[in-house]
């Protein structure tokens, strides 16, 4: 297990490395120069060669690199040019609502999206099915800005039920999540039913159903671990879906998070911000991924000894 | 094979994949009726300027602001007192054009990759592995707001974001359906007699590989059309006036108290084209899947 993980954690490397190169390479392909834009649109001549001095930016492209990598290491990524604070400042106070809102809709959209799933190939082509089916296809299509808006407009305008916008308490996260975990939900339905299909035509199956053993128990002690394989790995690419979401998720509902942070930046062309968010969120979405194959690794002994 | 097709009676046709395909693509009425929604809406997508009722950007009816689905505005009026109706046609327009258009580059290129990784393997394999693992080592949105912020925001950029994104996918599946068919005997045997790589590849393994790029190519025009209309909608795409269906449903959002009737229209819109090319993918994939039948 362990050579397996070492093995794997090499194996990052390169992938690591090209991340970072691009990363890096995302200011020197901006249009225009970043020196220009550091120090706004009046700054005279001088003072922009003095921030390009500042930001290493008249240094030979390695030496540039090198330095970039360095600081990204140390969680220095420079300074925001809108807000004039550290990045990393910028996106500590905004990193916890992003990761508890992704924390959320994973684990709603987990639970449902399988219990749905079971359901549906238990009762394959009868009435739980049609409409689970019938659900998981709407969900995937909805698109989750709309949802939110909708959402928002239902329960937060018109019942007065939950608050609009913010994250300030756990109320604050229902729509938000419910949001974000729909499509998830509906994916997770989809991906556990046809594994569970699969898995109830295997021998072992009919042979514990031969066996007399009641059907709750055939689908539960004997159904539901070894579908649960796939659906494993399934959810950890879908984290990297509902990161990539919370962008979208967060304009709607003016959520205090980097996804939001991340648009702003873009607005803005705040270029450390952007460098710093691409880096952090691909950084996260490899380290998940990481981690769903060393699970699955754990699972499934046939996969560590290929 | 062919002499037994050469004696049975004219009636029963001969099986050819195609005709195969829509023996069990016909019995799937959920997915037909979702083809015949979609290809309805590429020709209204087609004819939109010659039938809109009022013109989608310039026309503003004052009388109506805000005004309610009625007869002379089916979908209602927007609070700067344009059609919906005229608007959301139009917009079909630049959805269909930006997912069909961003998954047709992606498919293609991918295709082109995946066929060469596969079939030659070693470096040219690790390269293009490698390639692949970067972009996605990106989630799908960060990727395509990287070049949309490099780029600049706009709907063409948005289309190259988003075919850039659709190229991974494309080369594994490829790949993947490239390494299993090489080896099967017909290959052998086409390589025995001569045939060049390129002959194999384009006329041996390609038609192998067509039917899961054609599964994959309609599931992936749903996600397109979503992720581009998400990307207007945090205004890095298609920008007011122009009558796309996210940057209308932001646009929407600040008069959501007082006229929310203006963002029903839009976001239905891309609800039922997505889901009709969901569903078209499905009932495709059904068709072409060997091992459905089995079950």
């Amino acid at each position: 297990m362990l050579q397996y993980l070492v093995k794997r954690l090499f194996g990052l490397i390169p992938t690591l490395l090209i991340v970072g190169v691009l990363v890096f390479m995302f200011v020197h392909l901006l249009p225009g120069d970043p020196a220009r834009l550091a120090a706004g649109p009046d700054a005279t001549p001088e003072t922009v060669a003095l921030i390009r001095q500042d930001l290493g930016l008249d240094k030979s492209l390695p030496e540039q690199f090198v330095r970039f990598i360095g600081g990204s290491v140390r969680g220095d990524f420079g300074i925001s040019l809108r807000s004039k604070r550290p990045v990393s400042t910028e996106i500590s106070e905004r990193f916890m609502p992003t990761f508890w809102l992704t924390i959320a809709a994973m684990s709603w959209s987990v639970v449902f999206g399988m219990i749905i799933g079971v359901l549906s190939a238990v009762w394959r082509n009868r009435w739980p099915d049609r409409l689970g089916m019938t659900l998981a296809v709407s969900g995937i299509s909805f698109p989750a800005f709309a949802l939110g808006m909708l959402l928002m407009q239902i329960f937060a305008v018109q019942l007065n039920w939950l608050p609009t916008v913010g994250a300030a308490t756990w109320r604050h996260y229902i729509l938000p999540s419910l949001t974000l975990g729909a499509a998830v939900a509906a994916i997770m339905a989809r991906f556990t039913r046809s594994s569970f299909v699969d898995i109830l035509h295997e021998d072992y199956v009919r042979t514990a159903r031969a066996k007399g053993l009641s059907e709750t128990v055939v689908v539960i002690k004997h159904s539901l671990r070894n579908a649960l394989i796939p659906v494993v790995t399934m959810m950890g690419l879908q984290f990297g879906f509902l990161l990539g979401g919370s962008i979208v998720v967060e304009v709607v509902f003016n959520w205090p998070g980097m996804g939001r942070l991340l648009v702003d930046a873009v607005d803005m062309r705040d270029y450390p911000v952007i460098q710093a968010e691409v880096l952090l969120f691909s950084l996260e979405f490899i380290l998940i991924n990481l981690i769903v194959d060393v699970l699955y690794a754990l699972i499934n002994p046939r996969i560590r000894y290929r | 094979m062919t002499t037994v097709a050469a004696t049975v009676p004219e009636r029963t046709a001969v099986r050819t994949p195609w005709t195969e395909f829509w023996r069990k693509f016909k019995k799937q009425h959920v997915a037909v009726a979702a083809g015949v929604f979609v290809l309805a809406l590429v020709l209204t997508a087609l004819a939109a300027p010659l039938i809109v009722p009022y013109d989608a950007e310039n026309f503003f009816d004052y009388d109506s602001l805000n005004a309610l689905p009625s007869l002379k505005h089916w979908f209602g009026v927007d609070p700067l007192g344009r059609d919906i109706f005229s608007r959301i046609l139009m917009g079909a327009r630049i959805s269909l054009t930006a997912g069909f258009l961003s998954v047709a580059v992606g498919a293609l290129i991918g295709t082109a990759l995946g066929l060469v990784a596969g079939y030659y393997e070693g470096w040219a394999d690790r390269i293009i592995m490698r390639i692949c693992d970067v972009l996605f080592a990106f989630p799908g949105i960060l990727l395509a707001i990287g070049i949309v912020a490099i780029l600049g925001s706009g709907m063409a950029n948005v289309i190259i974001a988003v075919s850039i994104f659709s190229i991974p996918t494309f080369a594994r599946l490829v790949r993947g359906n490239t390494l299993s068919l090489k080896h099967l005997t017909f290959i052998e045997a086409a390589r025995s007699i001569g045939a060049r790589d390129w002959t194999i590849i384009v006329r041996h393994i390609f038609p192998g590989t067509i039917a899961a790029v054609v599964v994959y190519f309609s599931l992936r025009i749903g996600t397109s059309i979503i992720t581009a209309a998400s990307l207007s909608f945090i205004g890095m795409g298609a920008q007011p006036p122009t009558p796309e269906w996210g940057a209308m449903l932001n646009e929407a959002r600040a008069d959501m108290m007082t006229s929310p009737h203006v963002a029903i229209f839009p976001s239905l819109a891309i609800f039922f084209t997505v889901l009709a090319f969901n569903l078209l993918g499905d009932g495709l994939r059904d068709a072409l899947d060997p091992k459905i039948e089995q079950k």
